[in-house]
């Protein structure tokens, strides 16, 4: 027994010296396909790198910014390599919290899109490297626009969907007109509603940083969106974001559906979808403006300023977000499944341009956002879909909540919004704006 | 000597208790004075009682407080009348008593997450939900459970899991229940309602007792399921402070307000406490 024991913690003594030897870095990152798939290639690095070893947490989107936030804020240390938005690069690079990125000629960050580009970038340095991007666009079913005569131009305006929803909305039938986001949150319903407010001339805050929430533009968009699930959406909708609304499409239930453009890639997927060979793409509808009409998000990887192995971090990121990396997705599964919306290499290669139908669709919805002018009256915030200061949170969530009453009937459009024109700025006081 | 030696042998154990319980209760209190917003780091100014005044000036305050009163008390009902009266009906021996038995307090072994999960998409979901396609069967407009009834919806959840729990504690203590008496009761003219009422009930008082206070203590923290299907809304009609204190510390990331909504909690729990104590402390006796 005592031998058995012995050998026992000789060999878990040796086993934790081997582990030691190489640099193991803890990665943060979220479920999503492409870093399922990036986990998967873990053996590609690791090769490569033999000196590197790589240890995985992969959550949930809303888990993952609960442990990244609160690591980084608090010092913790847990991670040296996390996937974070581009809504907190900005705010966290100002704070010193990330590692610049040291780009160097193999990386060719004059590759990346421009506008993701400049999103990441404080002072010209940039604080975060871009895995994958994606903005938002209009997706719809052809056979059902046939059938009913209808032709979506490459621009739509919100009228012209409506109309298009009208005429093909039969809930007898299983098919209901449009699907939107109803589920409250900064990243579910507000994403979708905030580009709705922006293309009617609305915004979040004017440059004194007072909440405009009760405005007319306001009052116009969130009227025509809880008007137009009420008639031609799904019921339950006040509970459907992303992932229920791609349920709903591949089931074919939707007619049509104006979401991220990553979703393009599932629902023209035959082994997921029912409708694959019936979709077509066109840009975020639009009203007043086009500007800020399509949203702009990409997932990045960053290096926390606390992390004490910097080196080999920013080895596995200029890695992971690397044109070889592509290259060697594209290898393993075909261009199909490869990472987009960072690089203009992507776009203008050859083969992905074959197997990809919605790539031109989403590289010019990219190159339309603006993170910087995406509103028609001038803001003091960063962000096409969210304001890129911290407090916005709370009030994206708050003001979520009241549009996701007044879509479900609960109280009037009108009583929403100046109940979230309260709570916005009630927020901005305790964040000290003003008194 | 002999009284030291004792006191001086527990002394680590209760230090302790006393850390593990008192350290995270007085960084609570610290937290609720000072003004910490995680995405605000530097200085934590003291702001006395500011972040009590915006949790309990929140738009959500009083809506929350009403509804896990109205949640708690609905579980707790449905949960020990129902429970009640399962138990009675499988009291008597019939055959496959077992199978049923087992059936019926297996809701219990499934994680809330689980729960939750299986409701919004199995049962509630309007358009492929088995209550949707039942009603649309029945030639009905399908309810849209989780828009228009949320915290019915969440009630119904709970009290499904909660009840096995219930009826479990009532099935073991009806066994103990004299047949003698009971037969004697039956020869003397009493009836089934008779019966029930003078016999088997005041047998049941002390699990009731039972059942009522360890619910009590669990569903004040009812989350998993609010969180996984309707997050609290819409609007705030099936937020609970639980979800509150949640969306004030992990999605705004303000652990000043946060805490001084947990201290908020722990006021609550403890009046809830209070009555529960004089309520079922005189049928403990």
């Amino acid at each position: 027994m005592h031998r058995f024991l012995k050998t026992g913690l000789a060999l878990a003594l040796a086993a934790a010296g081997c582990a030691q030897a190489a640099t193991e870095l803890v990665v943060a990152t979220v479920n999503n396909g492409h870093m399922i798939e990036m986990q998967k290639l873990t053996p590609a690095f690791e090769k490569a790198h033999p000196d590197i070893k790589l240890k995985w947490v992969t959550l949930e989107e809303g888990v993952l910014r609960q442990r990244v936030t609160t690591d980084i804020a608090t010092k913790g240390g847990q991670f040296d390599v996390m996937t974070v938005g581009i809504y907190e690069v900005p705010i966290w690079s100002k704070k010193g919290w990330l590692m610049p990125i040291n780009t160097d000629a193999a990386y060719d960050a004059n590759d990346l899109l421009p506008a993701i580009r400049a999103g990441l970038s404080h002072e010209g340095k940039l604080y975060a490297s871009p895995f994958y991007g994606e903005s938002s666009m209009l997706m719809y079913r052809k056979d059902l626009a046939d059938k009913a005569g209808v032709k979506l131009p490459e621009q739509p305006t919100w009228a012209q969907v409506k109309d298009f929803a009208a005429k093909v909305h039969n809930p007898a039938g299983g098919v209901y007109g449009i699907c939107l986001r109803g589920k409250p949150g900064w990243g579910d319903n507000m994403a979708l509603l905030t580009t709705m407010v922006n293309t009617y001339g609305g915004q979040w805050f004017d440059m004194q940083w007072k909440p405009q929430i009760d405005t007319t533009p306001w009052k116009q968009a969130i009227g025509f969106y809880v008007d137009l699930m009420k008639a031609y959406g799904p019921p339950g909708a006040a509970a459907n974001s992303f992932n229920e609304n791609l349920a709903l499409f591949n089931e074919g239930k939707c007619a049509a559906w104006v979401d991220a453009t990553i979703a393009a890639s599932f629902i023209s997927d035959p082994k997921q979808s029912k409708v694959a060979d019936k979709v077509a793409f066109a840009m975020a509808p639009v009203a007043v403006t086009p500007k800020g009409a399509n949203w702009l998000w990409t997932w990045n990887l960053a290096i926390p300023s606390s992390s004490k192995k910097a080196e080999a971090a920013q080895t596995f990121v200029k890695w992971a977000t690397s044109r070889a990396y592509i290259e060697l997705v594209a290898k393993e599964h075909g261009w199909h499944a490869v990472p987009t919306g960072t690089r203009q290499s992507t776009y203008t290669n050859a083969e992905f341009q074959k197997v990809a139908k919605f790539a031109a669709a989403e590289r010019k919805a990219i190159d339309s956002a603006n993170l910087n002018d995406s509103t028609l009256p001038k803001s003091p915030y960063v962000g096409v879909q969210y304001a890129a200061i911290p407090e916005f949170q709370a009030i994206g969530l708050a003001v979520g909540q009241q549009i996701s009453a007044a879509l479900s009937g609960k109280v009037t459009v009108e009583q929403a919004l100046k109940t979230s024109q309260t709570l916005a700025e009630r927020e901005m006081k305790k964040g000290g704006y003003y008194k | 000597m002999t009284r030291l030696l004792p006191r001086a042998l527990l002394a680590p154990a209760v230090g302790a208790l006393l850390l593990w319980m008192l350290v995270p209760l007085l960084m609570t209190v610290y937290f609720s004075v000072v003004r910490y917003n995680l995405l605000q780091p530097g200085d934590h100014p003291f702001v006395g009682l500011e972040n009590f005044t915006y949790f309990v000036t929140d738009p959500d305050f009083g809506p929350a407080v009403w509804n896990t009163l109205v949640f708690l008390a609905s579980v707790v009902l449905i949960t020990v009348v129902l429970g009640m009266g399962l138990a009675l009906l499988v009291d008597a021996p019939f055959p496959g008593r077992g199978i049923v038995r087992v059936l019926l307090i297996s809701p219990f072994f499934v994680m809330p997450a689980v729960n939750a999960l299986l409701w919004k998409h199995m049962m509630m979901n309007p358009i492929y939900g088995v209550l949707a396609q039942l009603s649309r069967g029945l030639g009905l407009e399908p309810v849209d459970w989780l828009t228009h009834a949320p915290l019915f919806s969440v009630i119904v959840m709970v009290a499904w899991q909660w009840l096995p729990f219930a009826c479990l504690i009532f099935i073991t203590s009806l066994q103990s229940l004299d047949r003698e008496q009971m037969e004697a009761a039956r020869m003397d003219g009493a009836g089934p309602i008779q019966r029930f009422w003078y016999l088997t009930l005041p047998h049941l008082a002390r699990p009731v007792a039972v059942v009522v206070m360890i619910e009590m203590i669990f569903l004040l923290a009812v989350f998993a399921e609010i969180a996984i299907t309707t997050a609290g809304g819409p609007g705030n009609e099936s937020t609970n402070l639980t979800y509150l204190i949640f969306k004030q510390s992990l999605l705004s990331f303000d652990v000043g307000v946060a805490s001084a909504g947990a201290l908020f909690a722990v006021l609550l729990a403890n009046i809830v406490a209070i009555f529960l104590i004089r309520m079922v402390g005189k049928s403990l006796d």
